[in-house]
């Protein structure tokens, strides 16, 4: 259920930041990155070209991709400088 | 409390520099452009704390308003006519962030053709932005109203505009009794900001796209502020009336209790009505006048608690609506007064546009046309007066 | 700041959140990611209505990890300035003690076009802020149509390629002159394909006191007609066929700041993306050497100003 007007803040802001989290946006995608860590250099060019914030970074490393959100652009895989990203078709 | 001769124009930039607002945005324009000068020198002679941004349009005086609004700070700005008109789009957009900002506006026509005289079609153009709109009658009120307005906007979290007919008061002398700089300081308090974007800690996002699922909460948000607004208003008012002994209400009331027939007027023609209310009475007509002070929120209750008893009403209207029906004022009035039991005849009088002068003999023949109306002549729903024929 | 270290920022908190609307391989998301990266959390954003502003705010999701307003179309500029004279008013009294970055972003419709007066105005002002525009080239929010940023040539809703009139007639505003002009202490062009090149010049429009402007290319997959996974690949053509030359000017002095060793013709760029497609019929072939003749006046126009330090 949800709010009504009197239960929802002041001026129609929004108080909490980055609550887009709860929208997943995975399920647009039509091709999915997938990726060879051997072949990964950790150079993050996959991570300063994604749109969508998707490229998960541990501790300075590549670690693969937030699905939830990743709209399958494809732009990881075409900047890859070690071809470490393929895209594959998403099976229904 | 000293006593001064000011004009309007003056006494609301002295109303500024008594709130000493945090920031203030504004561009000029006639019959306001003094208020922007005179607020400028206060803020070149160090008289105030105020950052003044000198923006190259009323619309972007708006929005750098609401930008600092937004940011937690107190605001203010002041403007006229095609400058308000050029506002029109960010005065919804301020009042729907619920931000409390004071705009010192001064009624000048709308064009065209240009002019720059007085008439209300400028505030009655943005009467639905979510505005609360005081209008003044005087110079003294015009200060006053701008000291409260500041207050009420603050409590209510909704907009103000303080309007003060063009050159008929902004530019006319007139005697003001000014309160002393920490009596206006203690009376507004400390600022109140609904939310804060500064707040560097606790981010918010202000103004995101609000579609079918919550636009309409939103908005019923906003509808209820203004309907709570009436209250504050009246406790500022009551709160400044017990301090400084000026009293202020939503509508004021003159030779109302036993009139037959009554005229309604907003602004600076109270004054001239007044007169000829007087001069008519001593001639044994049952005349009184309903001014409206407060027009938003409308003061539906209080119209028709002060208009239940009488015959016919005529509102005069210094707009015209152009709809072939009558004056905003009088569609207001009227439906309000829909509610009342005797239900009287209610006639629309459009006067003075573009600065036309109103006389008392215009008034009084306001008063003549209701009257006979009321002994079964008949006349137009929608009159003018004043204008060649 | 130097170099740019991404496998360093790459640790840092992600301050524009996933889940927002963004078309796939949208330019502008990877922008308003870069730009983030290097101002940090302590930064206010404004927004111009538009795209991004849609894509990002739909209540009660925001992609924003840092305050951000957004009022209206063409006042973003005048909006900020607002919120930067609120904060030097606050701080003179005591009430805020950090040093916060404002910055404003427009798409081309908001800077170019129906926000240039608000811009310009701000910047002649002096306000602290950085306006960023992303530029995709044309009104995408409702739907491709023609702006004053619109390549010559280009195929846009409102100056589709018909058979009397192919495209768009007039060439793009130079916006970033125009602004240059003001005499603001800084000026720059960027690129996201250029991510240190555009990173860089954020940082020093942040570090410098007073109004900057930055035009950033913004490729547009639906707006221009090209695959998503080419987004990036578009924004260096651009760069690498002189349409979109990398540079910057400070204190009024032009220095061009990423001088490719070999450039490509612009048809390469052109042929990359739809809406430019008819150019490459035979009769409006002359269209295509129309716009390498302008490029190339252009870059040598910028080299001229930077040899003569101007």
């Amino acid at each position: 259920m949800k709010e009504t007007w009197k239960e929802l803040p002041i001026g129609a802001i929004i108080k909490e930041p980055g609550t887009s989290k709860r929208f997943e946006t995975g399920d647009w995608r039509t091709e999915r990155p997938v990726l060879d860590p051997e072949k990964c250099i950790h150079c993050m060019f996959c991570w300063i070209y994604c749109p969508d914030s998707s490229i998960k970074v541990e501790d300075g490393k590549m670690e693969g991709f937030l699905y939830e959100y990743c709209k399958g652009c494809g732009i990881c895989a075409e900047m890859c400088p070690t071809k470490a990203i393929t895209m594959v078709r998403e099976e229904v | 409390m000293k006593v001064v001769a000011k004009t309007a124009n003056e006494a609301m930039a002295e109303a500024m520099r008594q709130i000493n607002p945090d920031v203030v945005a504004a561009y000029p324009i006639t019959p306001a452009t003094e208020i922007v000068q005179i607020f400028s020198s206060f803020v070149h002679d160090g008289l105030v704390d105020t950052e003044f941004i000198a923006v190259e349009s009323e619309h972007s005086a708006m929005s750098a308003c609401i930008g600092a609004a937004a940011a937690g700070a107190r605001v203010m700005t002041s403007t006229s006519s095609q400058g308000l008109a050029l506002m029109d789009e960010v005065l919804y957009i301020a009042a729907a962030l619920r931000l409390p900002i004071v705009i010192c506006e001064i009624n000048r026509a709308l064009s065209a053709p240009i002019n720059i005289h007085c008439d209300h079609s400028d505030t009655m153009n943005v009467r639905d932005s979510g505005w609360i709109q005081i209008y003044a009658e005087d110079s003294q009120e015009a200060y006053d109203s701008v000291i409260q307005a500041m207050k009420i906007a603050e409590e209510a979290f909704l907009p103000a505009m303080v309007t003060a007919d063009g050159f008929i008061l902004s530019h006319a002398m007139q005697r003001i009794d000014m309160l002393e700089d920490e009596e206006v300081q203690a009376f507004i308090g400390e600022h109140k900001s609904p939310y804060n974007l500064l707040d560097i800690d606790n981010p918010i996002t202000i103004g995101p796209l609000d579609l079918q699922d919550y636009f309409f909460e939103h908005k019923r948000q906003e509808a209820d502020a203004m309907m709570k607004a009436p209250k504050v208003i009246k406790k500022v008012a009551d709160e400044f009336g017990q301090k400084f002994g000026r009293k202020y209400g939503l509508v004021e009331e003159y030779r109302l209790d036993d009139a037959d027939y009554a005229i309604v007027v907003m602004g600076s023609t109270a004054g001239t009505a007044k007169d000829t209310v007087d001069l008519m009475r001593e001639k044994g007509h049952k005349v009184g006048l309903l001014r409206i002070r407060v027009f938003r929120p409308f003061p539906a209750e209080e119209i028709l608690n002060a208009l239940k008893n009488v015959k016919v009403v005529g509102v005069m209207d210094r707009a015209d609506g152009v709809n072939a029906f009558g004056g905003p004022v009088f569609m207001e009035v009227r439906a309000a007064l829909y509610e009342s039991e005797k239900k009287p005849d209610v006639y629309s009088f459009v006067y003075g546009l573009g600065g036309r002068d109103v006389k008392p003999v215009d008034i009084e023949r306001v008063f003549q046309m209701i009257m006979e109306a009321d002994k079964g002549k008949k006349i137009d729903r929608l009159n003018y007066i004043g204008v060649r024929e | 700041m130097g170099v740019i270290d991404i496998k360093k920022i790459a640790r840092t908190e992600q301050l524009f959140a996933p889940g927002h609307r963004a078309c796939a391989g949208c330019g502008a998301t990877i922008i308003i990611r870069q730009v983030l990266s290097v101002a940090g959390k302590d930064t206010v954003v404004g927004f111009a209505t538009g795209c991004m502003e849609v894509v990002s705010t739909i209540f009660p999701y925001t992609a924003w990890e840092v305050p951000f307003l957004h009022v209206a179309f063409e006042n973003v500029a005048a909006a900020i300035s607002g919120v930067e004279t609120a904060y030097r008013a606050l701080k003179k009294k005591g009430k805020i003690k950090k040093k916060i970055n404002f910055i404003a972003f427009g798409g081309d419709g908001g800077t170019y076009d129906i926000g240039l007066q608000a811009l310009s105005g701000a910047m002649e002002r002096g306000h602290d802020m950085l306006y960023i525009c992303y530029d995709n080239g044309a009104y995408m929010n409702t739907g491709i149509q023609r702006s004053s940023a619109t390549p010559f040539g280009a195929h846009t809703t409102t100056s589709p390629a018909g058979k009397k009139i192919p495209g768009k007639m007039q060439w793009r505003k130079d916006l970033t002159e125009i602004i240059a002009s003001h005499g603001v202490p800084y000026v720059a062009q960027a690129s996201p394909g250029y991510y240190q090149d555009l990173m860089q010049k954020v940082d020093k429009a942040l570090s410098i006191e007073g109004p900057a402007f930055i035009d950033v290319l913004s490729p547009c997959p639906l707006g221009w007609y090209y695959p998503t996974k080419d987004t990036i690949k578009v924004a260096k053509l651009a760069v690498e066929t002189k349409y979109w030359p990398l540079y910057e000017v400070e204190n009024g002095v032009h220095r061009v700041t990423v001088k490719p060793r070999k450039f490509k013709p612009v048809e390469d760029w052109l042929k990359m993306q739809g809406r430019f497609r008819h150019l490459f019929k035979e009769e409006n072939k002359w269209m295509i050497e129309h716009i390498q003749k302008e490029v190339d006046r252009r870059w040598e126009k910028l080299l001229k100003l930077e040899e003569a330090g101007l």
